[in-house]
Formats: structure tokens, C-alpha cells, sequence
């Protein structure tokens, strides 16, 4: 799929609460076909330390409209910059950049685990994984109560479990707390989120000897293979998270 | 119709915006984004003898009007690009240009004479410059004696074009720009990137995992402009401009300080169209200022 350089412009900014955000972004060109996993990079104008662009996730895509959508956490200067966007704003995205989720099996049964901010790539894959006939089951844990994000899109696409550390909703503790780990059998888990969490996922997995996918979020300049800053040890040396991910196969990776 | 093209030591360049080592991987990558034909040059990531994993993560952090890198020279070495990079890079109508890199002054000469073999490569970027390495990089660039040394031993056994990227964290670059004339170099350039470094208050911590790490953006044009400046004075062969271009204005300004020809780095990590964006505008610039010729405006405020 070639790379694109586009402005696209802000349909929408929709506060979820006081530091997480969606963007929703109408392309004047036709979309191109993007796959789950996929993200942009976000150029960010009028500051000197703003310089570089932003990587996020591709949160969920709108054929029909021409329009995606990308969930954001402000984390530091770049994304408050973001968070003040208004309809009818542009933004620059270099799109689509990085590999995909791959599909499971026929039959096979699914398991999505998000948390927190990185959930963002998950509901473009649950729906993507719902239209090529499977049913992903949905596991996402938050802080608390007040940081649960798109739950009414998650329950759409199958049974969603929650997790909340302070147990104001859902099971109390992390999402490996969560029973359906041990109650329900998986062939196939797709992992984004803090590293930690990944960690402990891709380890319930190897022991469990299911395949597993994560999203890696390294810090990366151009996005696109050349800077060489977004690596990550695997078992294949140093890989770049931008082109050679950010989607990797628990085996592939030396954490 | 204005000429924007220039020669640098005996080798044509249809116009004087090239990209820099390692901001530009080895050209494929920004196939769908620009015509990269239309450049006057491409100069590939920087290769060495033996693979080379490079330093840990992380190797990047922000700064104002910048980044710092510390890469460490990631490459798969001269045997794989042989044969499965430089079969690639025919297809582009372009100078296709390698930057050398080595722990010792063996190490350049044997990837001289490799890549003096190969026909479609009419020059070198002699990396004497790299902050980013344990052994050799700038250590050769920083010391009068061995810089002197390995331009020597490389000149001997090469036959094309050789530039020579030199290091800006000296205390007179105009020392290292002679050594270089002396030594029989076709062209310097420089300036490569400059140490710096950043600590994460939040985790306590050297952004870097090497603690320092190489200074690049507009942050540090006017330093790289004011050496250019420097050495274009000094010496009598082409000099080529390197530090925080990101637009033609930027461009110009080198020229007018010396520079023959230029080079874009990390602002193609930002804009992957920006080498032809500033090469569009410094045809714009020389139109509208009545030029005919770049040459016309090299070094013209030493005049």
C-alpha cells in the first residue's frame, strides 16, 4: 500500500474526559484500504518543540464517510496540541504506516486485551475481525470507572470484559486478574496497552500456547524505516516498530 | 530556464540538493512520496564492513527545533548491500553516493576499495564524523593525526569522488577542512551532527540510552552555517552545507555563505517531500532574483 502525505480535515473532537480524546478526520482524497494495527503520523505545526510528528494508532476507519478516527491521550506537548483541535482544522498524516494484525484461523477463538489508551487499536480490529466472520471476545482494563473509553463501541462487536484497578466497575485488579483467562479457552489473543500489561499477557500466553500479538509504541521519528530510533530487540536482531511492526508476534520479540 | 547544477570534484550534480546519511534509509523508502530522479544526490545510511547491530533503545529523544540521535551505525554491512541493496538503487537517475564508516583506519580502506569496484556509486562519504560509536567515527574526525590518516589511506585506494563529512565537536574545524584539501579529498562536508544530550525528569534517567547522542534540526543551522562559512574561506575545494535545512531559505543562506551544494537531513523525518519542496524553491529564488546560474551566488556574501 503506498504511503501517502495528506491534510485531512477535523470533523470532530470529542472530549471521552480531562486527558483522552477522539479525533475524527475527513480525508479530501478516497481513503485507501487500511488494515488493523496501522497507524499515522501526525504533523504538528507552530512550535519548536513540537518538531518531530506524532505516531497514533488508527482508532477506527469510516469508508462510507471518508473519515478515521484516532483516540488520543494527551501525554505531553505534542497531543495537548492536539486535544485543542476544532472542527474545520487541518492535520497533516502521513498514512498508512506499519504492519498489521494478522487474521486467525478459521474458527478460532478470539480474544482482544486492551488497556488504557491502547485500546485505541482494538475496536478498529474487533470490527474488522467481526466482518470477516469471527467473534472476538473483549477484554479491557482501566484505572477506574471514569477512564473507561468506548465502551458502547466495544459491546457492539462481542462480549466485553472489564477489569478496573480500584474495582469501581468491572473485576477489581489488572485484566490478567480477570477469570475469563482461565475460564474460557483461546486460540488467538491480540494484546495492546502498557508494556507491563503486555508482558503479562504474552506470558499467559506462552504458557498457555496461544498465539499472541502485541502493539508496540516505541519512540520513532520518521515512521517510515529511515531514522532507525523505533527499534526493538527480537530474535531477528533490531526490528523498526514502524515498518517491521508495530504489530509482533510474542515469539519474534526478546523482552 | 535557471542552472542549478554544479560540479563537485569532477562529478555532476544536476542540482545541489542532496540527502543526508541516514535521514534518507537507501532511497526505496521514499519512493511514494517524491521523484527522487529529480535529486542531485542521495547519500546512503552509513555502511561499514561487518553488520552491526547499533545501540539500544531508546536512541531518540525531542528537543527544541531538533532531536538527538544515537543510532550507532545499524547496518547490515558491505556483503549484503552488495547484493541486495546496490542492485536496487540502479533504477534512480540520480549521483548515488556511500557513506563509509570504521573502527579502524583498515576498516575505510577495505570498504574503499570495495565500493570503488562498483560502477554505479561515483562517490564517498568519508564518516570520520559519527558521535554515536564506541570505536572509530568521530575519534578519527576529532584528532588532526588520525583524520589526516584515514584520508590518506582512503585516498590511495580510491579512485572516484571522495568527500569527507567532518565533525563540528572540534575546536577549529578550519583545521580538519585543510587536512582534508591537503590529503587530496574532492569535497568536505559537514557539519555532521553535534553532541548533546537530555535526561527524562519524569523517570530520572538519560533519555538515551548512551547518555549522549548527536544534535540535529534547525537547532543547530546557525552553528552549522557560521563552520560552513568558515571552511568555504579556507579552502579551495567544494564545500557541501549540512545542519537543520528545512526550507529553500535555509538553502540559500549556504550558499551565499560558501556552500556549493547542500545537504537535507532530518527534515525528511518531518516532511518526506521537503528535498524537492527546497529544491522547488531555490529554482524560485534564483528566478525571482534574476539569476541565471547557481554558481552566481555561491559564496556571495564573501565577495
Amino acid at each position: 500500500m503506498a504511503k501517502r502525505v495528506e491534510d485531512f480535515t477535523i470533523k470532530r473532537n470529542r472530549y471521552l474526559n480531562n486527558d483522552l480524546f477522539i479525533l475524527e478526520l475527513a480525508g479530501n482524497k478516497y481513503l485507501p484500504e487500511l488494515k488493523p494495527g496501522q497507524f499515522v503520523q501526525v504533523r504538528i505545526e507552530g512550535s519548536p518543540e513540537t518538531f518531530l510528528r506524532r505516531p497514533i494508532s488508527i482508532h477506527d476507519v469510516d469508508y462510507e464517510n471518508n473519515t478515521i478516527k484516532l483516540l488520543i491521550q494527551i501525554a505531553g506537548k505534542g497531543t495537548e496540541a492536539l486535544s485543542k483541535l476544532k472542527t474545520g482544522d487541518i492535520l497533516n498524516i502521513i498514512y498508512p504506516l506499519g504492519n498489521s494484525f494478522s487474521l486467525p484461523f478459521e474458527q478460532s477463538s478470539v480474544l482482544l486485551v486492551g488497556g488504557g489508551c491502547g485500546v485505541a487499536p482494538l475496536l478498529f480490529l474487533g470490527n474488522y475481525l467481526k466482518s470477516k466472520g469471527h467473534d472476538p471476545e473483549i477484554l479491557l482494563g482501566f484505572r477506574n470507572s471514569g477512564r473507561i473509553v468506548e465502551y458502547d463501541e466495544y459491546i457492539k462487536i462481542g462480549s466485553v470484559y472489564l477489569t478496573t484497578e480500584d474495582g469501581s466497575k468491572g473485576e477489581k485488579g489488572f485484566v490478567t486478574d480477570h477469570p475469563v483467562l482461565k475460564e474460557h479457552h483461546f486460540d488467538h489473543v491480540y494484546c495492546c496497552g502498557p508494556e507491563s500489561m503486555m508482558k503479562a499477557i504474552a506470558d499467559y500466553c506462552l504458557k498457555k500456547g496461544i498465539t499472541c500479538e502485541v502493539s508496540l509504541e516505541n519512540l520513532m521519528a520518521c515512521g517510515f524505516g529511515v531514522c532507525l530510533c523505533c527499534v526493538v530487540n527480537t530474535v531477528k536482531g533490531n526490528l523498526c516498530t514502524c515498518i517491521d511492526g508495530p504489530v509482533f508476534n510474542i515469539k519474534e520479540l526478546k523482552w | 530556464m535557471v542552472n542549478v547544477g554544479v560540479s563537485i570534484g569532477g562529478l555532476k550534480f544536476k542540482n545541489p540538493v542532496i540527502t543526508a546519511s541516514g535521514t534518507f534509509g537507501y532511497g526505496s523508502e521514499f519512493d511514494d512520496f517524491i521523484d527522487i530522479s529529480r535529486l542531485g544526490g542521495i547519500i546512503l545510511k552509513g555502511t561499514t564492513i561487518e553488520p552491526r547491530e547499533g545501540n539500544p533503545y531508546p536512541r531518540m529523544a525531542e528537543t527544541p527545533s531538533g532531536m538527538l540521535n544515537t543510532v550507532g551505525l545499524q547496518n547490515k554491512g558491505i556483503d549484503y548491500f552488495e547484493k541486495y541493496i546496490y542492485p536496487k538503487i540502479s533504477g534512480y537517475e540520480t549521483n548515488v553516493i556511500v557513506n563509509i564508516n570504521g573502527s579502524y583506519v583498515e576498516d575505510y580502506i577495505a570498504l574503499a576499495e570495495r565500493v570503488n569496484k562498483l560502477d554505479r556509486i561515483p562517490a564517498i562519504e568519508l564518516n570520520i564524523s559519527c558521535p554515536n560509536v564506541k570505536m572509530g567515527g568521530m575519534a578519527f574526525g576529532t584528532n588532526a593525526d588520525s583524520a589526516r590518516e584515514v584520508i590518506k589511506a582512503v585516498r590511495r585506494v580510491y579512485s572516484k569522488v571522495l568527500i569527507v563529512k567532518l565533525s563540528p565537536n572540534v575546536t577549529n574545524i578550519v583545521d580538519f577542512a585543510r587536512i582534508a584539501e591537503e590529503e587530496g579529498s574532492d569535497s568536505i562536508s559537514l557539519i555532521n551532527t553535534l553532541l548533546g544530550m537530555s535526561v527524562d525528569i519524569k523517570t530520572m534517567k538519560p533519555a538515551l540510552s548512551t547518555i549522549t547522542g548527536g544534535l540535529s534540526g534547525p537547532a543547530v543551522r546557525p552553528v552549522a552555517l557560521r563552520m560552513v562559512w568558515q571552511v568555504a574561506n579556507a579552502v579551495r575545494i567544494p564545500v557541501i552545507g549540512i545542519g537543520g535545512i528545512i526550507s529553500a531559505n535555509d538553502a540559500i543562506e549556504f550558499f551565499l555563505a560558501g556552500a556549493s551544494a547542500i545537504q537535507v537531513g532530518t527534515a525528511s523525518f518531518i516532511d518526506p517531500q521537503i528535498s524537492i519542496k527546497i529544491l522547488d524553491g531555490i529554482l524560485k529564488y534564483l528566478t525571482d532574483k534574476g539569476f541565471s546560474d547557481i554558481k552566481e551566488i555561491i559564496g556571495l556574501i564573501n565577495r
